[in-house]
């Protein structure tokens, strides 16, 4: 009784400081600068690696397929971007010109299809869309991530950045304690990595299936037991800005292979 | 929904080895994990899987509840004649997907 009782003035202790810590710095030395693949076994590595074999290639295929389907209704995607979308998703997320608001791959996706192709949004983490995003991810394969940082990015970052470094969820952990400070330590079986989003949509055998940048950082809201924000939370949409500034130079793996 | 990857040589000389790989997207669901509300996920995998080369059988396999989802296969054959490999997968409700490539044996 009273060990039970010391644990809930611990946690109770411990669950006070939800603060940012504003003077931590998220990002990771150059030199030291490590994709996700850097921490995977050579099998799963070699999985990555072969075009044929890797799994993400199911979903490319579909997506190239949706790409160029289309009628006179709504004309294809193929339609308008006839030279194919090589090196846009290394500048995602971004600004959208017309309404200012920021926009990743799947955003821009569904904009181009409400606003082009006369056609409903496409569900976040639909089959669909997924395809699609990872269709378009693939062909910026091996160019390094190219995010423009300037004066109308820099308040996103910087909300991005705040979500990184804040503490949450009954561990009350911030992403910077495991991604910053204690990447490449064991966490049980796993090697924990630098936290960078470069290779997704990627599939992940814990999903037996592929998944978007948001699905991975609502598990790891999940993990340190907090509730996740919905899919397409402009919070998480800074979240995914911020982690491309944080890995920017490193190179787009999409359709990565990972735990 | 399903997709098939398949990776066969278009060409190959008579009496070499070769190497085929078929990969069919399938969620090959166990029946053993439990949703989050804990009602158990029903059992949906695929369970033979064969390749003939002009209607005789050259591989086949069986499949049970430990093959991850999109499952790989990977088998060598040794290269006798040309012909039509055609490539199916049965479910275990007797849904059948299927494809073929052309194989030149010279």
């Amino acid at each position: 009784m009273i060990r039970i009782g010391l644990i809930a003035i611990t946690l109770v202790l411990v669950g006070c400081s939800g603060q940012t810590l504003e003077t931590d710095d998220p990002y990771i030395a150059e030199q030291d600068l490590q994709s996700g693949y850097a921490f995977l076994t050579a099998e799963t590595q070699a999985l990555q690696d072969d075009p044929f074999e890797n799994p993400g290639y199911l979903w490319v295929d579909q997506g190239a397929a949706l790409f160029t389907s289309g009628d006179a209704q709504s004309p294809a995607c193929a339609a308008c971007h006839t030279a194919g979308l090589k090196g846009v998703a290394a500048r995602y997320p971004n600004l959208d010109e017309k309404s200012g608001a920021l926009l990743n791959l799947e955003g821009r996706i569904n904009q181009c299809r409400t606003e082009h192709q006369g056609l409903a949004p496409l569900a976040y983490e639909s089959d669909d869309l997924l395809s699609l995003t990872a269709y378009v991810a693939e062909q910026s394969q091996g160019l390094p991530l190219d995010i423009s940082i300037d004066a109308r990015t820099q308040p996103y970052i910087a909300q991005g950045r705040a979500y990184f470094l804040t503490r949450r969820g009954q561990f009350n952990l911030s992403c910077q304690q495991c991604h910053t400070e204690t990447w490449g330590k064991q966490l049980r079986g796993d090697t924990i990595s630098q936290g960078h989003g470069n290779g997704f949509p990627a599939y992940r055998f814990e999903w037996q299936s592929l998944g978007s940048l948001q699905r991975r950082l609502r598990v790891c809201d999940t993990g340190v037991r907090a509730e996740p924000l919905p899919y397409g939370d402009p919070s998480y949409i800074a979240v995914e800005l911020f982690l491309a500034t944080r890995a920017q130079d490193l190179e787009i793996e999409t359709p990565a292979v990972r735990r | 929904m399903s997709g098939i990857r398949l990776a066969v040589p278009e060409t190959a000389a008579k009496g070499d080895v070769i190497e085929i790989k078929a990969l069919i997207r399938h969620p090959m669901e166990s029946g053993f994990r439990r949703g989050s509300r804990g009602e158990v996920i029903p059992r949906d995998i695929i369970t033979r899987f064969e390749c003939d080369l002009d209607g005789e059988l050259v591989f086949a396999s069986d499949f049970h509840t430990g093959i991850a989802a999109n499952p790989l296969t990977t088998f060598h054959m040794r290269a006798t004649a040309s012909g039509e490999l055609t490539f199916r997968w049965t479910d275990q409700n007797g849904q059948v997907w299927s494809e073929t490539t052309s194989i030149s044996v010279t």
